[in-house]
């Protein structure tokens, strides 16, 4: 299963990082929420899959799976969507002000050209 | 945040909004021993209320909840800093949590942390902060 | 804390409260609040001298950060305490001439006296710092202070040209210091003098030492305006004069001296300290007098005559550490040239500083400091005249005053200098005296011209854009003070002798002094017909003869191009590295974020694909993979699938939900993975965020393709697909190769017994990672205020106009 799982990750990071590059804001800020899907499901498939029962105790489980990448990963997946709608308010407010989305346009112009 | 107005929403939003709520303070307190703290807390309790303004408008949300979230952040960063700070006068380091178990009349055994109490702060700051931010986008027309 | 380190930070500390003074009691001059300070600490260190006297150190530490080797040790010897006296002493004069100099009502005069505090500690810091760490850090902190007390009227551009101008240079001396500084840490492996010196013969033969000694002298040079980097030291002038008084002459210039100072028992018996300290003195010393005498500005002069003393200084004390090559104390004619260096470091602040309060009041009275403009203030200006003419004729070098003393000691330490018979010298040695002796007739004119041109002559009045008359009596009460010692220097000169000169000495050339002994300095005025007599004699009659006359011959300075090409490489420099920087940024930073993604992806790919292939860290496992199931793989697929089709969604809608869809499967893996608080925060969050994207998306126009052209494309494909097939190999190669256990075995087991808890993730994140969970809700919380201030605060121009 890891292995499969790597190949998921490497395509979810390949989209992501495509839709990142293009111009629209739209299309960046959608790139980065599979980034965070790609870096967390990898986080989990490098401490090793299904290696137990959850990590809660009782159940008369002999091995749990690591707890600490979940622990990271929780953490991880609210950081993202903080950050995921800070960029959205972000790139709504520039549509506002400067009235497109496309970041080529929002470079500007240096005054001293 | 347009007015809906979707009467079967409105109806089954009215009874849903209990169970979720309930849901998600029960999800919130049995964090320490099954799936669940104050994050999915938190987020639970936000989803509950989005759900309340995605039915009804942002007028009607205020007038049931008058909170200003941005102070519910204030009070949640307070308890988990409090919390943690706490330890400092039983002179053990920053963020040692204390536990005990107390037997109360008709409850039963209780265990008690004062990791909840930080836990609690998570609940309150996750809380704040998402309905912040969708309360802020929503009025902004 | 001892006292003694609370001398040191006590300007400092005062500095906080001049801002509270300077409010509450707005019809104070603040500079009261000020005055004390200087005036206690200069009677503090006056109760070190009986110790210096006998040869004993006072030192104490404080541990800073022993681990690194850096304590706040401060010691005070003869050489620090000479500077310390120096320091407090004419900070007091300095702090009770500004309170005159500087209006009340129109001066910041809270800026100036903080940076002035600042400053009076750093200098003491560095004085008294026996570590070189913490010396350092003071150092860089006077050249600060110097920084924002030449900018103190920033709104003038040459005040900010001359901040920059000193800021740049010295601090760039600063770092070759530091270079120097961890160089001789690496030979001896403390950052201690007292230990450094210790072992100065043992890393006299190390590779590194003549670096170390290039890096220090650097640092030295710098900061004392020598030759060529004095070009600093005339724009400084732009400060107000008590600063230039007090940093320019007396104080901060002389660190670089102070330095060469401390560091002669270390470096001193290289050939390369002699010559170079010595040579580059001399030639400081000639070129700043020479160019003294062009200059038409009252404070340049004293500017280009404080580079030509400042010369005279390094010089001295470069011939003095001949004397460590030669063993014997009694006959040992080289020590002549340190004491002159010590005497005339005294002579010189009390001089110059006396000579820049009477240019600042000639400027305060006048209006101009322009000495084509001034002349026969004489008569208007009596007391200034007499502590001008007083000044001037000790800077001169003329008798009886005490400048007279230490020009006639110059002149036997460099005629000694032909006597030598190491490095070279008995050919080239004849050189110093006649160098020194032309640069002191060029100080003999300048002097002159100051005093005279100023003072005598014909009365100007139409060129004076005020009436002039005598200073308040506030003014004249430091320069007073400062002239009378010229004087009380000059007819005892041996007051200083025991107290201050020979202790210092013992801190310079310690190697010379067995147990219980000390230098025996003796300063007389008579030697009898000598041939340093006759130079005098010779500087005086040929300086009167071109004095008379330069007015004939000052235009050969015509000659020389109107800007010194010192300062014009300067210029060019400066703008040559703005330029070409700005340049440079520009061709990557090109302001597309697009660029700065692609740089970040390929060097992601470039970096990750070298480390992986570079230290054959690529490996393939499957033997402790675990079992696929047919859930599994639906997952897989529909991941898959959705992230793809995202790519090719027309419209907006179609990649929320699209992306809404990948979330939700991960959520799904998270439940097989066996991972319930994941996936159940996880839905909540996609939940969330998908209504959150509506509400924003609402807003947000439609969904459109920018890209059109096929390289731009292709190119984008290629970056991706090279990030996505890197990631894969890392992940199978972190999957197959396990370097290290687990460490979540602690968590598993501690959960319960120590937390008390059974959900492990959990009990991870508010117990054992609470830190992390602290500062994840802060990040939360600083974002909804950010998105908040986004949207609320509309502090654009639209709205404002």
């Amino acid at each position: 299963m890891e292995i499969v799982m790597a190949f998921v990750i490497g395509i979810l990071f390949m989209t992501a990082t495509y839709l990142m590059l293009s111009k629209s804001l739209l299309r960046i800020i959608v790139g980065t929420g599979l980034l965070s899907h790609g870096a967390h499901l990898l986080i989990l498939t490098m401490g090793g899959l299904k290696r137990g029962a959850a990590p809660i105790l009782g159940g008369n489980a002999e091995s749990y799976t690591d707890p600490l990448p979940q622990a990271l990963i929780l953490t991880a997946i609210v950081i993202s969507f903080g950050v995921t709608a800070f960029f959205l308010v972000l790139a709504y407010r520039a549509y506002q002000e400067l009235g497109t989305d496309n970041v080529e346009e929002m470079r500007g112009t240096q005054k001293d050209d | 945040m347009r007015n809906t107005n979707n009467i079967i929403l409105e109806t089954a939003v009215k009874v849903l909004l209990f169970f979720i709520a309930l849901y998600s303070v029960y999800i919130f307190t049995a964090g320490h021993y099954y799936p669940g703290g104050g994050f999915i807390g938190g987020l639970m309790t936000a989803g509950a209320i989005v759900l309340l303004l995605i039915t009804y408008d942002i007028k009607t949300v205020v007038g049931i909840l008058p909170v200003n979230f941005r102070i519910l952040t204030a009070i949640g960063l307070l308890f988990a800093i409090g919390t943690s700070a706490g330890s400092l006068i039983f002179d053990a380091p920053f963020l040692t949590h204390a536990f005990g178990d107390v037997h109360l009349p008709i409850l039963g055994d209780l265990s008690l942390h004062t990791a909840t109490l930080f836990d609690l702060g998570v609940y309150f700051v996750v809380v704040g902060v998402t309905m912040t931010i969708i309360q802020t986008i929503g009025e902004d027309e | 804390m001892s006292l003694l380190h609370l001398a040191i930070v006590a300007p400092l500390i005062l500095s906080i409260f001049i801002p509270i003074f300077n409010r509450i009691f707005r019809r104070i001059h603040t500079g009261w609040f000020v005055l004390p300070l200087p005036i206690l600490l200069f009677v503090y260190f006056l109760t070190f001298l009986p110790e210096t006297m006998s040869g004993k150190l006072v030192s104490k530490m404080i541990n800073w950060i022993p681990s690194l080797g850096i304590n706040f040790t401060a010691k005070v010897d003869g050489l620090g305490l000479l500077f310390s006296l120096l320091i407090t002493g004419i900070g007091a004069l300095v702090v009770l001439y500004s309170i005159y100099y500087l209006a009340k009502n129109k001066e910041m005069l809270n800026n100036f006296y903080v940076y002035l505090l600042l400053f009076m500690g750093a200098m003491l810091g560095v004085v008294l710092s026996d570590n070189l760490i913490v010396m350092y850090a003071f150092w860089e902190l006077t050249s600060f202070s110097s920084f924002l007390l030449i900018g103190y009227w920033y709104e003038r551009d040459k005040s900010r040209y001359g901040a920059q101008k000193s800021m740049l240079i010295t601090v760039f001396g600063g770092l070759a210091m530091l270079g120097g500084i961890i160089l001789l840490y690496i030979m001896t492996g403390t950052f201690s003098f007292t230990e450094i010196m210790s072992q100065a013969n043992e890393i006299f033969n190390h590779t590194l030492f003549v670096p170390a000694l290039l890096c220090i002298l650097l640092g030295a040079f710098t900061k004392s305006a020598q030759f060529p980097f004095y070009i600093w030291l005339p724009d400084a002038m732009e400060a107000p004069t008590p600063v230039s008084a007090y940093l320019h002459s007396a104080t901060m210039v002389k660190a670089g001296i102070y330095l060469v100072a401390r560091f002669t028992p270390v470096f001193g018996e290289h050939f390369l300290w002699l010559w170079l300290v010595a040579g580059v003195g001399v030639l400081t010393m000639i070129w700043g007098s020479v160019f003294a005498v062009k200059q038409t500005d009252l404070k340049a002069i004293l500017a280009f005559s404080t580079v030509s003393q400042l010369g005279l200084i390094m010089s001295l004390l470069g011939v003095g550490a001949a004397a460590l090559h030669y063993e014997f104390l009694d006959e040992n004619i080289y020590t002549v040239a340190v004491t002159a260096a010590i005497f005339h470091l005294i002579n010189h602040a009390t001089f110059k500083g006396s000579l820049f309060m009477a240019a600042g009041i000639v400027d305060h009275e006048t209006g101009t400091r322009d000495i084509r403009k001034l002349g026969g203030l004489m008569h208007f200006m009596p007391i200034t005249f007499t502590i001008s003419i007083i000044g001037a004729f000790s800077m001169a070098g003329l008798p009886p005053f005490n400048g007279f003393l230490s020009k006639e000691m110059f002149f036997t330490a460099m005629v000694h200098v032909t006597e030598m018979d190491i490095f070279n010298l008995e050919t080239l040695g004849i050189l110093f005296p006649v160098l020194a002796w032309i640069a002191s007739i060029f100080t003999f004119i300048y002097s002159m011209i100051l005093v005279f041109q100023t003072f005598t002559g014909k009365y100007k009045p139409e060129k004076l854009d005020k009436k002039p008359h005598e200073a308040p009596m506030g003014l004249l009460i430091s320069p007073i003070i400062l002239v009378s010692l010229v004087i009380i220097f000059g007819f005892f000169p041996n007051l200083l002798s025991d107290s201050l000169i020979s202790p210092a000495m013992a801190s310079i050339l310690p190697s010379l002094l067995g147990a219980g002994e000390e230098f025996k300095v003796h300063i007389s005025f008579w030697h009898g017909p000598t041939i340093e007599l006759f130079m005098t004699l010779g500087v005086i009659i040929l300086g009167l003869v071109l004095y008379k006359t330069h007015a004939r011959w000052k235009k050969i300075y015509k000659g020389i191009p109107e800007k010194l090409a010192l300062n014009r490489f300067y210029d060019f420099l400066l703008e040559g590295l703005q330029s070409a920087s700005y340049k440079v940024t520009n061709t990557y930073m090109n302001g597309s974020i697009r660029s700065y993604l692609v740089y970040i992806f390929a060097f992601l790919i470039v970096i990750l694909a070298a480390t992986l292939f570079g230290k054959n860290a690529f490996t393939v496992s499957t033997s402790n993979v675990s079992s696929i199931g047919v859930y599994e793989v639906a997952l897989a697929i529909l991941v898959v699938l959705g992230s793809i089709c995202i790519l090719f969604a027309k419209s907006r809608m179609t990649s929320i939900i699209l992306l809404g869809a990948v979330g939700y499967t991960v959520s799904l893996f998270y439940v097989l993975f066996r991972a319930p608080d994941l996936a159940l925060t996880q839905l909540v969050i996609e939940t969330i965020s998908v209504a959150l994207f509506l509400v924003c998306f609402y807003h947000l126009p439609k969904l459109r393709k920018f890209e059109t052209r096929m390289r731009f494309k292709l190119m984008n494909a290629l970056i991706s697909v090279g990030v996505g097939a890197i990631v894969t190999l890392i992940a199978l190669s972190a999957h197959s190769s396990k370097l290290f256990d687990s460490i979540s075995r602690y968590y598993v087991e501690n959960t319960y017994t120590e937390a008390a808890g059974k959900n492990m993730v959990n009990v991870i994140l508010v117990d054992f990672r609470g830190f992390d969970t602290l500062f994840e809700i802060t990040v939360l919380a600083i974002a909804s205020l950010g998105i908040f201030g986004m949207i609320k605060l509309r502090l654009n121009r639209r709205n404002e106009g």
